[in-house]
């Protein structure tokens, strides 16, 4: 019986960056890109779920973001998680890699002692790899990076199978560790149908008030209407907890912006320029052409 | 300045004795850093027996000073020890900066010597320059360190600076900056430094290691093939392998390409693959998606084939041809063969 939390992250969508969301200036607009569960924590969230079928376990899903993050929570319920806690408070905004790791491991404390640690190699919006080492690092955690597999479970320790560049390693590990996973790991499972049914209805508090203020709730009338349906969801086990700044016991100077030691000077847009090529033909001829010209260049020999 | 100190600071990577390409390419830039901010520049080497023999090359490529810490549990990279080694150095000679390289282990060392330090790190640069930096208060920071990479998957280039914490820190993409000249005649300091472990840091057991002999080197062929998902299958991707063969050079792949199975890691052109500059780099049935634009735009010709003439990769191309790589690949083969 191993008590696991896995760290997922909600990420734009930029791995299918595709002609429809770059604006007419060639910049890509952010908002129609999808929000995903970034895809390396939700291999890592695999890991989990099969260690959890081998020898028993628990695992609670830990995000941070706005609001809609609790979607990553409701998906890894259907798919086989026990817990999930959405990390949100406005004094998180802006948080660079250090100051997110402070906030991870505070909420990872929160919920110690636990036998392990996951998630993703890196998440596609930045592919820093960064997050996972440094809140390893503040929860005084050894850490094995880029696990492909999980060998053993048993006694205490773990083995797993990760591949360092250009080297695969078979390491044994005492517990607890951290984790990160690469695709390797293999595809995640998909949503069970019957849990997907029950979570989907999961919500956060805020969410709640969202939603009944949006259907024209207010004032006195809200409140009662929201007290009345927070009480039902944590009855059937559907109210998922909201962390903030201060449920995680920390110094609001040390995450946000203030927290931040990295600054963003200045950002460009790359933008795609309408390209002046050579076209060739795709015939013999247009072959010949090209073989010819490059020869000519000095390109090819 | 203390005596021990060191202005712009190396990681100086090894693989089993050897150090990483990236490791050169650093030192270059180090030297090029510390020479515009007047500092020395200087290198970190850490590895098993017989790795101080590597000091005198980090020397040759500019470096003032090389601390070297030899042990025999440090032949083989582990994160725990390797980052409490370094951490020390980095406290005894308190540099402005510290570079090292976006390789596998860079980017698992770093963030987790960061993390000890409570200092910025900005991962896989794909430039530094030194300049000076206005605060959202005004405040101005002198001569720090502009790191600029790809953020948004590629999309937007960022500048990140680290205003107030010291050291500066990021990791470098191999292949990205230009190996410099070797001088001879530079003369620099090899300083021996104890490891000052405990043992306690080695908690990981390695029980079995298979080390592949790297296949390729991307970052030195002058021609590529590279296929992308357009490709299509494994069996059609051996048209991308007889192209590249034909034409003496040598397959690469898109991350799509990678990721269906058509060829191995070693050969991912793109963001998280290698960054190449090739004489001539021919990307057939490659979209052209930026992360992959981001490891090959430096090519000096590139000839894009593709079925889509919307395609990005044309927006780069120098030649485009809209057709089906199954018909124009066969057609090139026998136009170089049966060249005049």
């Amino acid at each position: 019986m191993l008590k696991m939390a896995v760290l997922a992250k909600q990420v734009p969508d930029t791995k299918h960056v595709v002609v429809e969301v770059m604006k007419p200036d060639g910049t890509l607009n952010r908002a129609a890109l999808p929000a995903i569960f970034n895809p390396e924590d939700l291999h890592a969230l695999e890991v989990a779920l099969r260690i959890k079928e081998r020898v028993g376990g628990h695992v609670t899903v830990i995000t941070m973001g706005p609001v809609n993050a609790a979607e990553v929570l409701r998906d890894s319920l259907s798919r086989g998680a026990d817990a999930g806690v959405l990390l949100t408070d406005r004094r998180l905004a802006g948080s660079d890699t250090l100051a997110t790791s402070i906030a991870l491991a505070a909420a990872v404390r929160r919920i110690s002692p636990l036998d392990m640690v996951l998630c993703g190699r890196q998440a596609i919006d930045g592919d820093t790899a960064q997050t996972g080492p440094q809140t390893a690092q503040k929860l005084g955690l050894p850490q094995v990076t880029y696990v492909a597999e999980v060998r053993e479970v048993g006694g205490g320790k773990v083995t797993f199978f990760r591949r360092l560049g250009r080297h695969a390693e078979l390491v044994e590990s005492p517990l607890p560790v951290f984790i990160t996973v690469t695709s390797d790991a293999g595809e995640a499972r998909p949503p069970r149908a019957k849990r997907m049914l029950k979570y989907r209805r999961a919500r956060v508090l805020a969410e709640v008030r969202n939603e009944l203020a949006a259907s024209g709730a207010t004032g006195d009338e809200l409140e009662r209407k929201v007290e009345a349906e927070r009480a039902r969801l944590e009855k059937e086990g559907l109210l998922l907890p909201t962390w903030g700044v201060d449920e995680l016991g920390l110094d609001a100077v040390l995450v946000g912006i203030a927290g931040s030691p990295t600054k963003v000077k200045r950002c460009e847009n790359v933008v795609l320029k309408t390209g002046e090529f050579k076209q060739i033909e795709p015939t013999e001829a247009g072959a010949r052409t090209l073989i010819g010209e490059l020869v000519h260049d000095h390109i090819l020999g | 300045m203390k005596e021990d100190s060191i202005g712009v600071a190396v990681f100086a990577e090894q693989d089993e004795g050897a150090l990483v390409r990236v490791s050169y390419e650093l030192a270059s830039k180090a030297r090029e850093l510390a020479d515009r901010l007047k500092t020395g520049a200087g290198a970190y080497l850490i590895g098993g027996p017989g790795i101080e023999a590597s000091a005198a090359e980090l020397v040759a490529y500019g470096m003032d000073q090389v601390y070297v810490v030899e042990d025999r549990r440090l032949h083989h990279y582990d994160t725990l020890p390797y980052a409490k080694v370094l951490t020390q150095l980095i406290r005894r000679t308190s540099p402005q900066a510290v570079l090292y390289g976006a390789t596998p282990v860079g980017r698992d060392l770093a963030p987790r010597i960061a993390s000890e330090l409570r200092v910025g790190l900005t991962a896989d640069c794909t430039g530094l320059e030194i300049g000076d930096y206005q605060g959202p208060g005004g405040k101005e920071y002198k001569d720090i360190l502009f790191q600029i990479r790809p953020a948004w998957g590629g999309n937007t280039i960022a500048t990140i600076v680290t205003p107030e914490h010291r050291p500066q820190m990021a990791t470098v993409r191999s292949g990205v900056m230009k190996l410099g000249e070797k001088h001879p005649h530079h003369k620099g300091r090899i300083i021996r430094a104890e490891a000052g472990l405990s043992g306690d840091e080695f908690v990981l057991r390695v029980l079995e290691r298979v080390s592949a002999v790297k296949k390729v080197d991307l970052t030195t062929a002058n021609i590529i093939v590279a296929g992308g998902s357009g490709v299509g299958s494994k069996e059609s991707f051996k048209l991308i392998l007889q192209l590249a063969e034909a034409l003496g050079g040598v397959p690469a792949a898109s991350r799509a390409a990678v990721d269906a199975g058509y060829i191995d890691h070693d050969y991912q052109v793109g963001q998280t693959g290698t960054t190449v500059r090739p004489k001539l780099y021919i990307a057939c049935g490659i979209s052209g998606a930026i992360q992959h634009r981001a490891g090959m735009s430096e090519a000096s010709k590139i000839v894009a084939i593709n079925t889509d003439p919307t395609a990005p990769i044309f927006s780069i191309a120098h030649y485009g041809i809209v057709g089906d790589l199954n018909q124009v690949i066969p057609r090139l083969i026998k136009a170089y063969r049966t060249k005049a």
